[in-house]
């Protein structure tokens, strides 16, 4: 069902990097997609070198790697949150437009691709007016329907429950975990249907964590989910695919429980099992 | 010879006394100009005008021209140190051009008020021809607050953490949307302390306005409000002798018998002023905040 080549590339240093990527068939519906996509910051050392990969609709896909390794560069590239000074060669398919084009309007493209940080970043705001700000400032909603995306967003975030009686009160009055899936419910209002998350657990304790990964797996079936993780485990957990980044190449991609049994490259398999990182 | 725990302690009680001292200093200045400064102030001495030879004089006019100079000066420069502060803190690219302009404000605000006054005095009085007025006043003042607004808004932009701006970006908000409806609300608190200093600081200046706003004050016609009489309260082309610059003039020149006792009123008048104008600047400011932050 899936296509696999084995692809040995040369890179400029002249070292030769063993690589291991799939490639979805055209069975799979592709979410997002790069093409020999390459960034640098300030003209320096490539960041993330010409990377190919290809997401699936509705599953969630682990980017894993050491820190520096460019999996979260690459994240952010993929809903042009990036820096100013960030210099991205190469295109991102979505929905089979380049979205790395000038032309294209970067605000929409974020509305569509939601994305969620490391540490929760609610904004200094009740936590009914967290949701609505974003919808309110671009089109009219009557209260009725703001009410309705409320509940709704915060329902499939598994936090209506616990909010639903102080919805007036100050988001920043909310334990980690509860503010983390607030901010999923925020980017949820917008109705995107990718969601990147950056190390979206990391900040919180295990019992969040498990609440937001519950959350993630929940929300697979209607969103395209792309999260970069330093947790093995939650890898493990969550996630249908895994990628491994390493000094700014994407090593080796895969199926997750092949990643995590019997990975192709040896630079995986020392990593998955802890030998550095 | 002492181990950690007693040095420790030591320098505990050194940095309390020194805390205890400072507090202690305000303490006896604020007390010495309320004790003295209160007996003197009947509704009489702030309602009526004061007189220029005889004793018994008041300081309606004084106090509302200081007023009516505080409202204009931050009309005229809080706008200014908004924009500036926001394009520095949220847009400026980290250059040199931004560096030198930076440094500038930090020298300008370090200016001694004589010379902005002096600056005030040949610019605005002379070149254009403002005369000595409310206007020349004012502005005079905005120059001399314009670089401390400016770097206290600023700081409490900075102080908003990057992680609200990052939300506001990955909901595909504008970076000025952010800044509008979630920075400059979380900063609103902070923002309202450094206006809150910069109205002490235009409350309590008088060297920059004797050459500016002048020395002198028409006799006032509390009913007349065209503004271009001049005898209107509101014109603000007349000029107008403001408390610190009355507590000055009556004790250099002293041609009232009671000049003592009129400044130590005056005083109490304008430190309750400050006061009253803190707290309800502080006051309103919460009530927003509440409001659009949902409180915390």
């Amino acid at each position: 069902m899936v296509s696999r080549n084995k692809i040995v590339e040369s890179i400029k240093n002249e070292v030769e990097i063993e690589k291991y990527v799939i490639n979805l068939s055209s069975k799979h519906q592709r979410a997002i997609e790069t093409k020999d996509l390459t960034i640098s910051y300030n003209g320096k050392k490539n960041a993330l070198n010409k990377t190919n990969l290809a997401f699936e609709t509705n599953k969630i896909t682990s980017l894993i790697g050491a820190s520096g390794s460019g999996k979260s560069t690459f994240l952010r590239s993929l809903n042009l949150i990036h820096g100013e000074n960030t210099l991205i060669g190469g295109q991102i398919l979505y929905h089979g437009v380049n979205i790395n084009d000038p032309s294209i309007d970067k605000f929409e493209v974020r509305r569509r691709i939601g994305m969620v940080f490391q540490r929760p970043n609610p904004f200094a705001k009740s936590i009914y007016n967290n949701i609505t700000f974003a919808l309110t400032q671009r089109a009219k909603y009557t209260k009725n329907q703001l009410d309705e995306i409320v509940e709704s967003s915060l329902k499939q975030a598994a936090l209506w429950d616990q909010v639903k009686d102080e919805l007036n009160k100050s988001a920043l009055s909310l334990s980690g975990g509860q503010q983390q899936r607030l901010v999923i419910a925020r980017a949820l209002a917008l109705k995107p249907d990718i969601l990147l998350l950056d190390e979206p657990a990391s900040a919180l304790d295990p019992k969040s964590t498990m609440q937001v990964e519950e959350t993630m797996v929940n929300l697979k079936k209607d969103y395209t989910i792309i999260v970069v993780t330093h947790n093995m485990q939650q890898a493990a957990r969550v996630s249908d695919y895994t990628a491994f980044f390493h000094m700014g190449n994407v090593i080796e991609y895969d199926l997750t429980r092949k990643i995590f049994t019997r990975p192709k490259v040896k630079l995986t398999s020392d990593y998955v099992a802890g030998n550095f990182g | 010879m002492f181990n950690s725990k007693q040095i420790n302690k030591l320098a505990i009680s050194f940095i309390y006394a020194i805390a205890i001292i400072v507090a202690l200093i305000l303490l006896f200045l604020v007390s010495n100009i309320l004790i003295n400064g209160i007996p003197e102030i009947s509704w009489k001495f702030i309602a009526s005008p004061s007189k220029t030879f005889e004793a018994g004089g008041g300081i309606s006019v004084q106090l509302f021209n200081t007023i009516y100079l505080l409202i204009l000066s931050m009309i005229i420069s809080i706008p200014i140190a908004l924009g500036a502060a926001i394009y520095l803190n949220e847009y400026a690219p980290k250059n040199d051009f931004i560096s030198v302009l930076k440094t500038a404000i930090e020298v300008l605000s370090s200016l001694p008020s004589i010379v902005v006054g002096l600056f005030g005095f040949m610019f605005f009085v002379l070149k254009f021809n403002f005369g000595f007025s409310i206007l020349s006043g004012s502005i005079a003042l905005t120059f001399f607050n314009l670089p401390l607004l400016t770097r206290s808004i600023e700081n409490s932009l900075a102080a908003i953490p990057n992680l609200q701006r990052e939300a506001g970006a990955a909901l595909g908000i504008s970076r000025f949307e952010t800044v509008i409806h979630v920075i400059l609300p979380a900063a609103l608190p902070s923002i309202i302390t450094g206006i809150v200093l910069a109205s002490g600081r235009v409350l309590g200046e008088a060297a920059a306005l004797i050459f500016t706003a002048g020395q002198s004050s028409p006799n006032l016609d509390w009913l007349n409000l065209n503004p271009f009489s001049p005898h209107s309260p509101i014109n603000p082309m007349r000029p107008a002798e403001t408390l610190a610059v009355h507590i000055w003039k009556i004790n250099s020149e002293a041609t009232i018998p009671d000049a003592t006792k009129i400044s130590a009123g005056s005083s109490a008048v304008l430190l309750i002023l400050v006061f009253i104008f803190n707290f309800l600047a502080r006051y309103l400011g919460n009530k927003i905040y509440k409001k659009m932050t949902a409180g915390k």
